[in-house]
């Protein structure tokens, strides 16, 4: 028997790689979106499934979010574990009454009787200068849903783990797939069906002076802050939330009591972003422990701009790097 | 210029509206059983709709959508069903849900607030009661879905109304339907109201059984207060569906006899005449004029049948009445199969509040 162990794996791969093996392991799973099945989907996250496991497990679908939204509703009910894909998160909103009405309500509504064991999968975020309506990061607004979960990997590694708890959950997840590091970096994955655990924060690098907060793709110049900062002698944890609602305040908790500062990092716009959630929360559980205000390094309040524009919205080094500073001298 | 496709819609109405054979009438109507239980259901559902409202009115229950008009329809729907179909309703199914088995004290705990009225234990794998217009028709294409990927021969029955059928939800799941062949039939309740708006909004399409026509599925148009028109239409529309030939799309027409909801007041928007003709269609009163000229239905049976129903529905409400609220834990408990980490502070808050105690 082969080792597990699948070198040069990009995230893109991981996400096939997890719901190749589920598949393979659990004949409840069924995959379904816009192009998924022939073409293998618009970034090939599906690529080969339809031959591996057949056109009724893997389902092209009529061009209509709500419909795609609403279909892995009924599946579910029947038992089904669908894996649903959006081909941008820029689409999902015509989905978004069917994942909050419905998806999200129906174990509580129906007290337990039915439940939604589904996978909604979106790549989201900029930085691939793709066209209007493919580069927004709204993870917020799933976030403030009771009865999702919003999962966000950050690598092949957690890419395949978390993707692999999200359809093993019983309940509905948002999986967004940061698309800036589909292929931006590539890692040996073990092959070997085991999953990460959800509602949990990765600390990714210790450290003592301060904490940065981050998620998706930022926590790549994330890293690559903290390696600068090292160099200036500046000590920085970093903490991939991962999932970011229902969210881990334990972990970030603890990191702050140790730290005293805080950095959080997001793509998305500032106002209401998760970012505001996690410093609230630092605010109500930590406030002692802070020795200087928490700040965050975010999108702006504004519509995404086209691609031209698009590196002067998103955070970078730079900026998180002069954040770290900025608390340090405090 | 060449005709390339020609379509067309039946339609079927067997009674007139004094009960009256207009034709010779369909099979079901020799199941002399299931036609005289059929009108006993109905009966039952009105005398409940009556209570249900009667109990809003005193402040017992909570805004109710009346089934008036409606009892037919639903009556054949939970008639033509088997226990292994699934029914995916909206939210003026009363008549259906009966026969499904969901007890009358479910449907009052669900308008009265209470999630537990949901919980259905007769038939498990219905989809609860649908208050977003046409979302259902989404989660009925994805159970018909399930059933093919299995190649089971069930079938699934969607309930949409007139209002509905001006959705996405509703096209976009019948054109999958259509499209994937799905064991499933939407019954398009025609009650010519969608609240305040009248039929004639809603679409410029003559009938809304054509709307099947577009997404390559049959329709057909029913008397929806002629019992024996429904059934039949319904029958063969879902043994068609678990045969593996695919879904179709039923117009039941009828005339919504109540208001929207409790909450509202229909002689705002439609004339007493209007509603006094639509009394004379009157469904049940119908059934019951051809039972009695076959022989099938005295006043006594009548008698016995109303004390019946009115002993059902007042055991109903004093279970319902005597049911206590569930723990305010409850809003926690069941939104994840477990509580999550993150909430257990809230739910201890919670647990606080309800034990009396602070928090």
């Amino acid at each position: 028997m082969s080792s597990p162990e699948v070198r040069d794996v990009t995230l893109v791969e991981a996400v096939n790689m997890a719901l190749a093996w589920e598949m393979g392991h659990d004949e409840s799973v069924i995959v379904l979106g816009e192009d998924v099945a022939t073409n293998g989907g618009v970034f090939r996250a599906t690529v080969g499934l339809r031959d591996r496991f057949g056109y009724k497990r893997v389902l092209d679908t009529p061009l209509a979010e709500t419909l795609i939204a609403g279909t892995a509703i009924g599946m579910a009910t029947q038992g089904l574990k669908p894996v649903a894909e959006f081909q941008f998160m820029g689409f999902i909103y015509a989905g978004m009454e069917q994942i909050i009405s419905h998806a999200a309500r129906m174990r509580n509504r129906t007290r337990g009787r039915l439940h939604c064991p589904i996978v909604y999968r979106a790549p989201f975020g900029g930085g691939i200068h793709a066209p209007e309506h493919h580069s927004e990061s709204t993870e917020a607004l799933f976030a403030h849903i009771p009865g999702l979960r919003v999962v966000v990997p950050s690598s092949p590694q957690r890419a395949y783990g978390l993707l692999l708890a999200a359809i093993r959950n019983p309940d509905p997840v948002v999986f967004l797939e940061p698309k800036r590091i589909y292929r931006a970096v590539t890692h040996s994955v073990a092959n070997n069906g085991e999953a990460l655990p959800l509602d949990t924060c990765f600390t990714l690098r210790e450290g003592d002076d301060v904490t940065l907060v981050t998620w998706g793709a930022c926590v790549m110049e994330t890293l690559q802050a903290a390696d600068l900062l090292a160099e200036q002698g500046v000590s920085a944890e970093v903490i991939d939330v991962a999932t970011v609602s229902p969210l881990d305040r334990e972990t970030l908790l603890c990191s702050v009591a140790k730290t005293g500062r805080v950095v959080i990092v997001h793509e998305a716009c500032r106002s209401g972003g998760v970012g505001a959630e996690i410093a609230a929360s630092i605010a109500e559980g930590a406030f002692l422990d802070l020795q200087a205000p928490v700040v965050r390094v975010t999108g702006y309040d504004t519509i995404m701009p086209y691609y031209r524009n698009e590196q002067a919205y998103l955070p970078k080094v730079t900026d998180i790097v002069e954040a770290v500073e900025q608390v340090i001298a405090l | 210029m060449r005709k390339s496709q020609e379509f067309h819609v039946d339609s079927t109405r067997y009674l007139d509206e004094l009960g009256k054979p207009l034709d010779d009438l369909p099979a079901q109507a020799s199941d002399i059983e299931r036609v005289v239980s059929a009108y006993r259901n109905m009966v039952l559902t009105r005398t409940f709709d009556a209570k249900a409202i009667a109990l809003q009115r005193t402040g017992k229950c909570g805004t109710y959508p009346s089934v008036l008009g409606h009892e037919v329809i639903g009556t054949a729907i939970g008639q033509s069903l088997a226990p292994s179909d699934v029914f995916v309703p909206y939210y003026r199914d009363q008549a259906a849900h009966i026969l499904r088995g969901v007890s009358l004290c479910e449907l009052l705990l669900y308008w009265g607030g209470d999630e537990r009225g949901s919980a259905w234990k007769h038939c498990p794998e219905d989809l609860p009661i649908a208050v977003p217009i046409a979302t259902q028709c989404c989660h009925a294409v994805g159970v018909a879905s399930a059933i093919r990927i299995r190649d089971e021969a069930r079938a699934v029955v969607c309930c949409v109304g007139d209002g509905g059928t001006s959705k996405g939800d509703f096209l976009e799941s019948i054109n999958l339907a259509g499209a994937w062949h799905l064991p499933v039939v939407f019954v398009v309740i025609n009650n010519q109201w969608a609240i305040s708006t009248p039929r004639s909004v809603q679409s410029g399409a003559d009938t809304l059984a054509q709307k099947a026509i577009g997404v390559g599925l049959p329709g057909h148009i029913v008397d929806g207060n002629d019992y024996f028109a429904t059934i039949e239409a319904l029958d063969t529309a879902l043994e068609r569906a678990r045969g593996g030939k695919g879904g179709s799309i039923i117009e039941a027409v009828t005339y919504r006899l109540g208001d929207h909801t409790t909450a509202d007041d229909a002689t705002r928007y439609r004339t007493a005449e209007a509603l006094k003709k639509a009394w004379e269609a009157d469904g049940i009163k119908r059934l019951q004029n051809y039972l009695h000229q076959n022989g099938l239905w005295d006043a006594n049976k009548e008698q016995a049948l109303q004390a019946e129903c009115k002993s059902t529905v007042d055991a109903a409400v004093e279970a319902y009445l005597a049911t206590e609220p569930e723990s305010p834990t409850a809003m926690l408990d069941y939104l994840f199969e477990s509580v999550p980490a993150s909430l257990q502070q809230q739910r201890e808050r919670l647990a606080g509040k309800s034990d009396g105690g602070e928090s």
